[in-house]
Parts: structure tokens; sequence; C-alpha cells
């Protein structure tokens, strides 16, 4: 994985002083609350319903052991012990205070981690593929592209008071397991019809209040004008995306409202005159950021056998492990949705297992996956049995990968100073209700996103079943959609109807997961045949 | 309204900024201002003549002007570029970067915060018409 130079040590490193130079400003009274806030969101720092909240970045979900059990240490050192792993590969920390927050950072910066850009109105941390590296069907690893990305994006100065954030993805393989299309910005890497590796370019896709799948706006960038071309398309929407109103001032607002076609005419006018301007990297720049990216030293003999003679180890091997692009070995994925836990959260001492296991048996690598869970992407298939029995003494076994229990959940009205609804409360109690294992692997792959509110964090739109948390009169209800995906076959849900109560809205899903089963044809997923039987038979189960 | 910053040698422009709109209609002020949803390439023909561009911050949340700057820099401006409204020490090193080189803040600066903020990174990650010679070009030659 990357490692920083003198050059990336000294920019995170001065960071910290300039932000530790802010604080004692704004704790002086120097810096109003109004003038401190975007600099604080700058790094990361929100202030919620109870404490300020810390949103640390792992470019595109990629750590070592060493950077992951820097995350328990401040899990244990500036928090209440535990972390909150994020849908955009970050984590947040809930209890964190303002004086503290300098001396946590230069933590961060210690193990080359920082919380640059993780809020605020600027170009956010960039996202990827959580198998990038391991998997078979990529054509490369897109995360040199999306660490050139990082570093042309950090501290950017004509790009950092955007109309509102700005959300790139980056990926390299036709299965989308980082919801590319429904970011601000998203890139699948292609190659052209002379092999050469570029990037398509997807812009305008988002979920929020009013969601929409990116379209295609260029089919091939070359790898030395891709940050001409993004700049480009970040200019174009800096110049004419709308401020009167935060709701819509996302690029996808821009993109619908201009169109495609207009947009994109714009687009190419201003790439035409920045492509001359001496803003890309030379290849050499790319090439040296691959190099830190290159296949860990397997074992080229390792075998593929397994014994799956323990019952729980073999489930836990059908569900949560992936196929890898070198023989003998498995992407493991930890699910840190245990039976009625609360989605993404994981203890310090959880954290410093994970490290430890990463460096033992996945040659000191982790990822974090959009689906908050944590992947472990090397692991040798001969050491999979003793890598699940510790993992199943830590309560990280869990063996429901894409499964109904595997839910997104946002923080909510627990946490969330905008929430109208719980979020976790909710995650919980579906995950009780749906507990055995025979009936969740039963209903199949089964995409479960809740929201506390239209913000989306929580993705409902793009859940085979979503939820959305609304106030309704002062108390809190919950509307259900169906339909939605992040995947390669991106779509948005639907809403059903009129909203439930919390255990009204569990019933609901019940009743649409005993249709489906009752409907299946051979080999269907809930998605599918939701798509086949449509919308009406679905809500006539619900309300009939 | 405090005395223009002025990061340059050359003597102060005395002549009054127009708006954009009327200085489209007239052949021969040298100085202008541009408002925030201004388009900067509308003055892209009249450069050479121009001595003083103005871009306003209405709020130094809009961030507009940041790329207005560039712009004009990008097609070869070299006159004074002066950021005026809401301008505050912690967005005049992006401001710097975009080619401003005069800041008429609403409220006054305290030139030694301002001068630790222009100097405080010592490298950049990106090229902008600054010049600036970015890391990825440090590292490469």
């Amino acid at each position: 994985m990357y490692q920083y130079d003198q050059y990336d040590q000294q920019m995170v490193d001065t960071r910290v002083e300039e932000f530790r130079d802010q604080v004692k400003r704004r704790l002086a009274g120097d810096l109003t609350e109004d003038q401190f806030k975007p600099l604080r969101l700058m790094n990361g720092l929100y202030l919620q319903l109870h404490a300020y909240m810390l949103r640390v970045a792992i470019p595109y979900g990629t750590l070592n052991g060493k950077q992951m059990r820097m995350l328990g240490h401040i899990a244990r050192k500036y928090d209440r012990d535990y972390g909150h792993f994020t849908t955009r590969q970050n984590i947040q920390y809930n209890w964190i205070k303002l004086e503290e927050a300098p001396d946590l950072l230069a933590d961060l910066a210690s193990v080359e981690m920082h919380a640059i850009q993780t809020s605020g109105n600027c170009i956010r941390n960039i996202s990827s593929d959580q198998f990038a590296g391991a998997t078979a069907d990529e054509i490369a690893d897109p995360r040199p592209w999306a660490e050139l990305l990082r570093q042309w994006s950090s501290f950017h100065p004509e790009f950092s008071y955007l109309p509102r954030k700005f959300k790139f993805a980056v990926i390299a393989s036709d299965t989308d397991r980082a919801a590319m299309r429904l970011h601000d910005i998203g890139i699948q890497l292609v190659h052209n019809e002379a092999g050469e590796l570029g990037a398509k370019f997807f812009v305008g896709g988002g979920m929020g209040r009013t969601p929409m799948i990116a379209p295609e706006i260029r089919g091939f960038v070359p790898a030395d004008e891709l940050i001409s071309y993004a700049e480009a398309c970040l200019r174009v929407y800096n110049r004419y995306g709308r401020r009167d109103n935060k709701y819509k001032a996302r690029i996808k607002i821009l993109v619908h409202e201009l169109g495609k076609e207009e947009y994109t005419r714009q687009v190419e006018e201003e790439f035409a005159h920045m492509k001359e301007l001496g803003l890309n990297p030379p290849v050499e720049e790319l090439a040296r950021i691959t190099e830190f990216f290159a296949d860990p030293a397997y074992n080229k003999q390792a075998s593929d056998g397994l014994d799956l003679s323990d019952p729980d180890f073999a489930l836990w091997v059908d569900q949560n492990t992936a196929a890898h692009k070198q023989s003998g070995y498995a992407i493991a994925t930890i699910s840190l949705k245990p039976r009625g836990g609360i989605p993404g959260d994981a203890s310090s001492a959880q954290i410093d297992l994970m490290a430890d296991l990463a460096e033992q048996y996945s040659f000191d690598e982790l990822r974090v996956t959009h689906s908050q869970n944590i992947v472990l992407p090397y692991v040798k298939k001969s050491d999979l049995y003793a890598l699940w029995q510790k993992l199943d003494e830590a309560g990280l076994a869990p063996a429901n990968l894409d499964l109904i229990t595997d839910s997104i959940a946002c923080p909510g009205l627990d946490y969330c100073s905008l929430a109208n609804a719980r979020s976790i409360p909710l995650a919980q109690k579906i995950s009780e209700r749906f507990a055995d294992l025979g009936r969740q692997r039963e209903l199949g792959e089964l995409k479960l996103k809740i929201s506390g509110c239209i913000n989306a964090c929580g993705h409902h739109h793009a859940g085979h079943i979503g939820i959305l948390g609304v106030d309704r009169k002062g108390t809190e209800n919950h509307q259900l959609l169906l339909g939605g995906s992040g995947a390669e076959d991106a779509s948005l849900a639907k809403i059903t109807g009129p909203g439930f109560t919390e255990d009204g809205v569990i019933d609901a899903i019940e009743t649409v997961t005993d249709l489906y089963l009752e409907q299946r044809e051979d080999g269907e997923r809930f998605i599918d045949t939701y798509r086949r039987v449509g919308m009406e038979k679905f809500k006539e189960a619900i309300y009939g | 309204m405090v005395d223009a910053i002025r990061l340059r040698d050359d003597d102060v422009h005395e002549e009054p900024a127009v708006s954009l709109e009327s200085f489209l209609d007239q052949s021969n002020a040298t100085a202008v201002r541009i408002e925030a949803g201004e388009d900067a390439r509308q003055l892209l023909p009249y450069l050479d003549r121009l001595s003083l561009i103005e871009v306003s911050f209405p709020v130094f949340g809009d961030g507009r002007g940041y790329s207005s700057a560039q712009i004009l820099r990008e097609s070869g401006y070299t006159g004074e570029l002066r950021a005026s409204g809401d301008v505050l020490v912690d967005q005049v090193s992006y401001m710097r970067r975009c080619g401003f080189d005069a800041f008429a803040p609403d409220s006054p600066i305290n030139p030694k915060h301002m001068e630790e903020a222009l100097n405080r990174y010592e490298h950049v990650y990106q090229a902008t018409s600054d010049q600036h010679t970015p890391i990825w070009k440090l590292r490469h030659g």
C-alpha cells in the first residue's frame, strides 16, 4: 500500500499545526463559531447532538495494522472505547473534546493518517472497491488512481469552497462494490482500443433528498489527462452550481438541470483549454504510486484445499469469503453486524484484534467497505480456520455478509443533529427478528439500508429494501422503500406507501420477504423477483 | 472598508472599478469589478487594457471567485487581482494560489496572521496559475 514520502508527511504535519493554531484562536475567542465552523469541517470535526464528532479519512478504505491499531488507541484515549466505520470507508468518533482534537490529529499523522477534507464543501475522501488488488474480476488496481486523485484534491485552492460537498469513487471492475454511480464523480478504469488504461467518467450521481444515478459523460480519459479532466468537471460545477439553496447545490442537480449533453459540452470546452496548462502529473508519477500497490509475496504453491468439517466454519466460508485472483488465497470479510449490534461499530479491543490478524494472516493490510464491514484481502486458505476461530471468540464472525442482517444504518437520532428518527435501534431489532441464520440464507442476498432522514446517509435509495425515517407530527415514522441497488445494476428504490411505527415497519419487511419466498423463481434474488413482479403486488401484500 | 493589502510592487491603480455591465458598455475603463455570479470569461478579450480586476466574495463560503481568478490568470492577465468582501485570513493562502495579489477585506486582517497564513505550507500538490512547483514535479524533476 501507499507510503508517504517527506512531502506527504510534511503536508499532514503542517495541517496539524495549522489546526492547533485555529483551535487556540477559537478557544481564546478570536474566531467566532461561524468563522471557525468551515475550518473545523475541513478537518472532519462536526458539532453533533451531544459532542464533537470527528471523521478520520481512510483513503480508498485501505490501511495497515499499525494504522488500524492507532484507530483503537484513539477510541480508548479520546473517545468512549469504540469507533464507527462509515459508508464512505472512513471511521467516526462520537465523543471528542475540541481542545484534544489537535493532539488526536498529531497521533494520526504519526501513522500517515489525517482527517483532511472529511467534511465541508470540498472534495472528500476518495472511495474505491474494497476488493481492489485481490479480486480476479478487475482489469487493474484502481487505488493508484485514487491516490493520485487524493493528492490532487488535498488542499485544492480552487475547489475548497464549492457549492456543496463532492465525492469521488474509483473502481476497475464491471462488478460495482463501491456504489460508483451514486457519487458526484464515478470513475471506472477501462482499456481503450489500443489497450491503454484510462478512466470512464460518470458525473452527477448521488443520494440525499434527490437521488440520481450518474450518467456517463466520457468513455475514455487517458491517464496523463486525468487531473485536467477532473479539474474541468469541477470548474464547470463551481461556476454554475446553485448556491441559493443547499438542497439543490450538489452537482447532480446541475447536470440534471443543464442536461447531460450541455454539461458535457461545457466540460469539454473547459478541458480543451485546461489540458494545455501543465496541470497533469507525468505518467511516471502514476507509475511511482502504482509500485506501492504491487502484489504481496504470495506463496504460489498454497493449496486451495479446505477442511469444512466444522459446520459453523463452513457457513462462514460460504458466506463471508470471496474468490481471490491468486490460487490458494481468499478474500475474507469480517462482519461488523453481530446479532443485535450497532452496524459498523467496533470496540478498541476488536480493532486491535483485527490489526493483529491483518499482520498475521493478510500481509498487514485491511480494507473498510462501504457496507461498514472490514476486509482481510489476502488470506491463505489454509489459515482461514485459525482466523475464523479467533474472530469467533471476539464476536467478529457473523456469517451474514450481504444477508438481511448485514444492514447499512446511519447514526440517526441517537447522534445526528439532522436526523428525524433513530436508525440504530431499528437495525438492532431487525437483526433480532431475522436472527436465524438458516432463514437469512433462505432469503439470500438482500441489501437492507436504513436512513434516519432524507439526507440518506444510510443509502436507503440504494437498498433492495430501504427504510427512511421521517418526523410525523412529532413522532418517529418509518417509510418502506423497495427496489434500489447501488451495484452495477444501479436503480433507485421507490416508496411503498404510508409509513409505519418501528415495529410496524419490521412487520412490513417480513410481509415482503414472505411474498418474495412465495413468488421467486429459480435462482432469483429478492431484487430480481421484485423487478419481475412489480411494486403493486408488494403493496397489496403490505397494505391490502 | 479598510485599505487594500497589496502583494505587488507597482503603484496603486487610482481609477475606481466599474461594474462588469458598464465596463462592457464603455471602451476606456481600466478597472472592473465582477460579482460572484458573473462570468469572468467575458473579460478575456480586454485583459490587455485592464490594470485592476476586483472579484467579490459576498460570503467567504462562496468560492466562485477562486475559479474567476484562475481563469483570468490562465489567460495571461498580469494586472492587479483583488479579492474583496468577506475575505478572512484562513482563506488568503488559497486565494493567493489562485492568482489574487491584493485583498480588500470587510474586516481588517492582522498582518502577522496573514504573513503566517501565506507562508505556512512550504509545498503544494497542484499546479495552478501561481507557478508554485507542485510536489509531483519535485519528485520527477
